[in-house]
Formats: C-alpha cells, sequence, structure tokens
C-alpha cells in the first residue's frame, strides 16, 4: 500500500480515538448545561428545599459544600505544607522518610469510600464528633492531604539548591531562605496543589456519606457539630433515592456542583500558567 | 597581617582524599589567587574557608583553618555566623528572581542589619561598591534578571557585601562572561582589595596574573606551590608550575 495512505490512514484513526474521548465528556456537558440552564434561577440558588425535595432550592446544599470546603482547606494545608516542607527541606533520606513517601503515594489510591469508613470509625463514632461538619471536613482533610503534601514537595525542589547555597553564603538560616526565597518561587505550585487537591474533596460523595451529610435537612448548620446537606451527596439522593423527582432540579445541581468544580480548576490552571511564563530560571 | 592560616588540611569526599596537606596564609586585603586544572581542588579548598562544604554528606575534614586566629572547624563554632564573615560569590551569576533592590536586600534583612542601619543607604554602598550603581539607580525596582550577566555578577557582589563580610570568596566569578564583563569584575576586584580580603580561584591563569597579590597552585589536591605572584609566574621554584604556567602540563 502506498505509503502517503498507510500514514493518512493512521492519523485518521488517531483522529478518531481522540474523538471517541471529547464527544461523550461534550455530551454530558451538553445536556447538563442546556437542561440545567433552564433549572436556575435566583430562588433555585438560595431558596430552602421544600416538598420532598420536589420543589424550592439547593441554598443548603451549596453553603454545605462551601462550609466542607473552608473546614477541609483549614486542617489540611497546614499539615499537608508543613509536611511537605520538611519532607523537601529539612528530613533526610532515611528508612523513616521513605515509608512516609510511601504512605503518601498509597494513600492517593485509596478508595474515597474507605476514606468515608474511616471518618465513621474515628471521627464520628471514636471521637464522639457524630455526623457533623466537623467530622466530615476532617475526613475531606485526610483525603486532600496526601494530594497537598506531594505537589507542594514537587514545587519544592522545582525551586534550584542553588538558592539555598546563597542563601547560606549569605549567613541566612535555613528557615530564612524557605521563608524568604524558597516559598515565594514555589508558592504558585503549592496554591495550584491546593486547589487541586480541595477540587477532589469538593465532588467526593463517599467520605461524607457517612460523615456529614444529610439526607434532607432544609436549614442551614448552625455550628461544626451540625450535620448539613452537600451538592455531591444531594445530587446522588435526587437521581436515586427519591421517586418521581423532576429531572430539572437534578439537572440544575449536577450544573452548580460542575460549575464549581470547573472554576475551580480553570483558577488553578490560569495561577500555573501565569507563573509558568514568569518564572525564569 | 594574617587573615587565615591553613595548617594541614585534608578534606574526603568519602574515601577519596580530594585535599593533601594543604597549608598556606591568606593576607588581610590582599587577593590570594589559586590555579590549576579542573578537579584539582582548588574550588574545594575555597569553600572549606567559609564551610560551605559542610552541606555535601559524606564529607570530612581534617586539620585547621584558622581566621584571625580562631579555629573555624572546632565544635560551637556558629556557622551561619562564619559565613557572614566569610561572603561567597559564585561562578554562575546567580540573582534571586526578584528585584535589584530585593536583592541586595536579602542579606542585610536575614541578618538585620536593616534595624541598625538606613536601608538604602545600605543599597546604595553596596551597589556602588559593586561598581553598579551608576548603571543600575533608576531601576533599582527592576527585575534583577533584565541584567546583563556582567551586571548579575556584579549584582552578586554587591549582595555579599551589603552584609559587610571581611573576606570575599570567589569561584571563577568570571567563567560565564565576556571579555569586556571580564574586565569589570577584574577592576572591581582591586577596589574591593581597600576593603576586604578576596580569595578568588580561577582557570585563567592570564586573570590571576593580573589581579592577584599572592597565587596556590593546585595540582591534584596538592598544593604545589604558594608564593607571591610575581614569583609564581616569573621564576616558580617548581617544574610542575612552570610547566602549567607555560602550557606545557594540564
Amino acid at each position: 500500500m502506498d505509503r502517503f495512505l498507510v500514514q493518512r490512514l493512521g492519523f485518521a484513526l488517531l483522529l478518531f480515538v481522540a474523538l471517541v474521548v471529547v464527544v461523550p465528556i461534550l455530551f454530558v456537558l451538553g445536556v447538563i448545561v442546556v437542561e440545567g440552564s433552564m433549572a436556575i434561577t435566583w430562588e433555585f440558588l438560595s431558596a430552602m428545599p421544600s416538598d420532598g425535595m420536589k420543589g424550592g432550592g439547593i441554598f443548603p446544599t451549596i453553603v454545605g459544600t462551601f462550609l466542607l470546603m473552608l473546614g477541609t482547606a483549614m486542617a489540611s494545608i497546614p499539615v499537608g505544607v508543613g509536611g511537605a516542607i520538611y519532607l523537601a527541606e529539612y528530613a533526610r533520606d532515611t528508612w523513616l522518610t521513605r515509608a512516609i513517601r510511601l504512605a503518601i503515594v498509597n494513600l492517593a489510591g485509596i478508595p474515597s469510600v474507605v476514606y468515608g469508613l474511616f471518618g465513621l470509625g474515628l471521627f464520628v463514632l471514636f471521637l464522639q464528633f457524630g455526623t457533623s461538619i466537623l467530622a466530615g471536613a476532617l475526613t475531606l482533610a485526610i483525603m486532600t492531604i496526601p494530594i497537598i503534601i506531594s505537589t507542594t514537595e514537587e514545587a519544592l525542589r522545582a525551586v534550584p539548591t542553588e538558592f539555598r547555597t546563597i542563601i547560606a553564603s549569605l549567613g541566612g538560616t535555613r528557615w530564612q531562605g524557605i521563608r524568604g526565597v524558597v516559598l515565594p518561587q514555589a508558592l504558585p505550585g503549592i496554591i495550584t496543589g491546593i486547589i487541586l487537591g480541595l477540587l477532589r474533596a469538593a465532588g467526593e460523595t463517599a467520605p461524607i456519606l457517612f460523615t456529614v451529610a444529610a439526607f434532607y435537612l432544609p436549614r442551614l448548620p448552625h455550628s461544626p457539630f451540625d450535620p448539613t446537606m452537600a451538592l455531591p451527596y444531594h445530587l446522588y439522593v435526587i437521581s436515586t433515592q427519591v421517586p418521581g423527582m423532576p429531572l430539572r432540579i437534578q439537572h440544575g445541581t449536577a450544573l452548580v456542583l460542575l460549575t464549581l468544580v470547573l472554576s475551580m480548576n480553570v483558577t488553578a490552571t490560569v495561577i500555573r500558567s501565569y507563573f509558568r511564563r514568569r518564572r525564569q530560571w | 597581617m594574617e587573615k587565615f592560616r591553613v595548617e594541614s588540611l585534608n578534606f574526603f569526599y568519602g574515601r577519596v582524599a580530594a585535599l593533601k596537606d594543604i597549608s598556606l596564609s591568606v593576607q588581610e586585603r590582599q587577593i590570594t589567587a589559586l590555579i590549576g586544572p579542573s578537579g584539582c581542588g582548588k574550588s574545594t579548598f575555597l569553600r572549606c574557608l567559609n564551610r560551605m562544604n559542610d552541606t555535601i554528606r559524606g564529607t570530612r575534614v581534617q586539620g585547621k583553618i584558622f581566621l584571625d586566629g580562631q579555629d573555624i572547624y572546632k565544635s560551637g563554632i556558629n556557622v551561619v555566623e562564619l559565613r557572614q564573615r566569610v561572603g561567597m560569590v559564585f561562578q554562575r551569576p546567580n540573582p534571586f528572581p526578584q528585584s535589584i533592590w530585593d536583592n541586595v536586600a536579602f542579606g542585610p534583612r536575614v541578618l538585620g542589619l536593616d534595624k541598625h542601619f538606613h536601608l538604602p543607604e545600605i543599597i546604595e554602598n553596596s551597589l556602588r561598591g559593586a561598581a553598579l550603581w551608576e548603571e543600575v539607580k533608576d531601576r533599582l525596582k527592576q527585575d534583577a534578571l533584565s541584567l546583563s550577566l556582567g551586571q548579575q555578577q556584579r549584582l552578586c557582589i554587591a549582595r555579599t557585601i551589603a552584609v559587610r563580610p571581611e573576606i570575599i570568596l570567589m569561584d571563577e566569578p568570571c567563567s560565564a562572561l565576556d571579555p569586556i564583563a571580564t574586565l569589570q569584575i577584574e577592576e572591581l576586584m582591586q577596589s574591593l582589595k581597600k576593603d576586604y580580603t578576596l580569595v578568588i580561584v580561577t582557570h585563567n591563569m592570564q586573570q590571576a596574573a593580573r589581579v592577584s597579590d599572592w597565587t596556590g597552585f593546585f595540582w591534584m589536591g596538592e598544593l604545589v606551590e604558594f608564593d607571591v605572584t610575581e614569583k609564581i609566574f616569573t621564576r616558580p621554584a617548581q617544574q610542575l608550575t612552570e610547566d602549567y604556567i607555560t602550557g606545557r602540563a594540564g
């Protein structure tokens, strides 16, 4: 066969394969955006659900997801970034640090339902936080920390060793070097990692299933020890657990969750590409 | 006046001896040049003088180095303070990716000097000391990486003198620069000599001959000869030195 024809056929095949990946995503997005946008009204976003979730809005689920993210961020950022600084800047290569790294890699691969059960056992039952925002946020934090540690460590290691040497030669301590030069340089990478970590937590259903999520609670939580509704779990509930649910509400909820997650993703990408262009070493 | 006195210094990377029984002394406010082929140990020696080798794992030092009569390898010496007294300029110009101002201000801020002295004054004096002030005084807030390589290297020198060291070590400071920038650095060395003790490592024998007062010739981890520069380059005591400076060895 003509070798140019072979090439053209080959590329056509590859294009087809690429389209196979993209088309379903575009289809899903299209349906959700088109159908969902019809459901989005101010009332839908700001009102309590009513009529057994078949009417009203989804306000408490948005607030719940927002509060969970806030709690997750507060718990996971200090631990994740701190741990990464220790691993990248201070820790020597011993069996202990190697074990920690191995654990981090493996933690990132654990199915989220396992985190949910772990959170149920530790926070809800053993520590008696009950089904609460606190228990849910901590469970999500445990899931997020490995992601933050590994991305932060990578960002710190990308800062040239040379800078640390210069700082030492100027009479600076290691911590001053980290504060003054290394962290600012690594910050965009760290922020990206944090957003991507929180992103994963925002969309998860399984970890909050047993630890925080309320099936139907048409009011806002009063304290960290209250349960709350949350977007991913709510979507699961109205899609599978409530017969006769209007499709409109399902699409609307999906669109809100999708918008939240995608906008975080875009933010992370923008931050990363902006700083990558500025970086000159 | 003697600033450094080195007595029978040995240095090991693991089991490999990189420096063998080095003894010499560095005179205050003079320029001491260290020459020799690649891998002869001259940079390793330089980095012993401010203990920058400490950060490399698996290395070991034997012998003594006295700075103003005090052994810098004695236990209880604060290495961070030592490095403030013994500043260093590296081979590749390596300013932080920050403004010119922030680069010079970094050391003083880290050491807290800006609390006792007027920071703008430190910055101006340091940049003047590095013969860079006139070129950058109107754009101190600009990114340091926008400067030419030669300017960047002088900025690194300004950053080093901003912490008021007594000694400046320079590890092949011109090897990344063009001839004109090299000449500027060499002139700068002459003016720095008035206030600082300089120890420079160089690949370039002409440079050593032009700028230095004392020269040490290293060969395979040993100090073959150490003497007044003029003598090394006109009537060396060792055959090996003569072979090297005339280009027959190395």
